[in-house]
């Protein structure tokens, strides 16, 4: 419960970060997170070879994204679809993922 | 900005994580009545997943209406074709979303009252509806080239462009093919389903042949100028892996097909397996509800809703609609249409706006042999002035190769994704 609480701070906190413009859309942090569900799980629980993002810190999947983004991080296929979300968009899906438990 | 704004900016940032949070916790435990009724017609990748988002995000009576048994893949089954997969490897159940709470119905709608919010299934029974999600797929205009009708009926051709049966059909008539056999395939012009499924067809087929039957041959007759997606990609593929076994020939337009020959413009062609992708349009029942408003071929919609411009109340995804600029008729694009109408959907039954910012994305892996895979990626924001998805600029792309860890990630793209569709 604590746990989760943290994690709602965590959330607000991006969410109030990631700006006015679609602070108005309460549902566009899961719509946007929804997208990445096909290689990375429903919510974020992948299978298999693909890595889970549920549970992990929103600053983590943002600094990894960034990676990619920059080209720091070398990858098949992410550096090219990071390439299509804006910053406050990442802001979102990431504190979405962030407030998902670890464990389906 | 002033303070009293800033508090204010916060406190509407609140309101919307408390309601992202609570949505995730509270996920299949929804409370209260029910915002109303939907009915989902098709169990494909975009009918299974808007069920089954509706019932994730919302709290609404979902009734999925399947003509078939199972889910079974067209991603995937040209790995059955090239005998690297069964297809049980490609099937999967409706079981997840009955747990979910979706109500199944093995049947076939054979109409759709818009006026009145009801479809009729074959054998007589009608379903209710506040919304309808119709996404029926492709069917085809095999009209478009002579003899192919009966040829499919009869089975002595088949298209293995809807997995099922079909595909099953066709592995057959590989395997039987003797040594030194010609298996000519036959590509439309687009737009068709899965824009590169036709190429990496082809490099299956020839890696299969190349090891149980090297003498054979794998003749590629394309309606398009070129290949229509990956291109550089397959045509190395082409030359690096198949060159010898493989012939690619463009601009070849079917006429007629007459026993094992293929008659384009200026010559016939003999062949031991002909497998004809005849050209498509929206699925029937698209059609006979009087959908297809764009070429009188496609289904036009709403981007924020996925709502027919030609019906209200009625969402079509998938292969059936007229594609936003470069959005390919994909499984992957049928998911991601289904999550835009299932948010869409929920806020419509309770009179709220709906998004205005939706995002769709893509991705497509093609096998050039029974390891190697290569992938096409985009994404889509919509653009309101214009009111439709389109791609942004430097984003998205190819592989740089096809190669065995994209073929990993070719399978674990389809493991994440049946499970999203179908809540497995």
């Amino acid at each position: 419960m604590t746990h989760d609480i943290r994690r709602a701070a965590a959330v607000l906190g991006l969410l109030a970060a990631a700006g006015s413009a679609h602070a108005q859309d309460a549902n566009l942090a899961r719509n946007l997170a929804a997208t990445c569900a096909n290689c990375h799980g429903t919510n974020g629980h992948a299978r298999g070879d693909m890595k889970p993002l549920a549970g992990l810190s929103a600053d983590k999947i943002i600094a990894m994204l960034a990676d990619y983004k920059s080209g720091n991080q070398p990858a098949t296929i992410m550096h090219q679809i990071v390439k299509g979300y804006t910053d406050d968009q990442i802001k979102l899906v990431a504190g979405f993922f962030a407030a998902q438990p670890a464990k389906k | 900005m002033n303070a009293t704004m800033l508090q204010r900016r916060h406190l509407l940032a609140a309101g919307a994580a408390l309601a992202a949070t609570g949505l995730a916790g509270c996920a299949g435990m929804a409370a209260g009545p029910s915002t109303g009724r939907v009915v989902v017609v098709g169990g494909g990748y975009g009918g299974a997943t808007a069920a089954r988002y509706l019932k994730l995000w919302g709290n609404v009576d979902v009734t999925l209406v399947e003509r078939n048994t199972d889910f079974v893949s067209c991603p995937i089954s040209n790995l059955v074709l090239g005998g690297y997969k069964q297809m049980a490897d490609i099937t999967r159940g409706y079981d997840g979303l009955k747990a979910v709470g979706v109500k199944v119905v093995q049947g076939e709608v054979t109409a759709i009252d818009v006026a009145g919010k009801k479809v009729r299934l074959a054998g007589g029974g009608e379903i209710a509806y506040d919304r309808l999600v119709l996404s029926p797929g492709i069917d085809f205009m095999a009209d478009q080239v002579g003899g192919l009708q009966p040829a499919l009926d009869s089975g002595r051709i088949a298209h293995a462009w809807k997995a099922g049966p079909q595909t099953v059909a066709l592995r057959r008539q590989i395997e039987a093919m003797p040594d030194g056999g010609v298996f000519a395939m036959f590509i439309p012009k687009a737009p068709y389903r899965c824009p590169p499924g036709p190429y990496e067809r082809a490099c299956v087929v020839a890696s299969y042949l190349k090891t149980a039957k090297p003498k054979s041959k794998v003749l590629v007759l394309d309606a398009n100028p070129e290949i229509q997606s990956k291109k550089a990609l397959f045509e190395k593929a082409f030359k690096d892996r198949y060159t010898g076994m493989l012939e690619y020939r463009a601009n070849a337009e079917l006429k007629e097909v007459s026993g094992n020959i293929a008659k384009l413009d200026f010559e016939d062609v003999r062949a031991d397996v002909l497998n004809v992708i005849p050209p498509q349009r929206a699925g029937d029942l698209a059609r006979s509800a009087g959908l297809l408003n764009m070429n009188n071929r496609w289904v036009g919609v709403n981007w924020l809703t996925m709502e027919s411009t030609a019906a209200p109340n009625v969402h079509v995804l998938g292969d059936a609609t007229f594609s936003a600029p470069a959005m390919p008729k994909s499984g992957h694009m049928a998911n991601q249409h289904a999550k835009v109408a299932a948010a869409a959907i929920l806020q419509l039954l309770k009179g709220e706006a709906v998004s205005t910012t939706p995002v769709v994305m893509n991705t497509c892996y093609s096998f050039v042999a029974q390891r190697d895979a290569m992938h096409v990626a985009s994404v889509h924001q919509y653009d309101a002035a214009d009111k439709t998805f389109k791609t942004v600029p430097g984003s998205g792309g190819v592989s740089a190769a096809a190669n065995q860890i994209e073929g990993r990630y070719a399978l674990g793209w389809a493991e994440n994704i049946w499970a999203d569709s179908l809540a497995l």
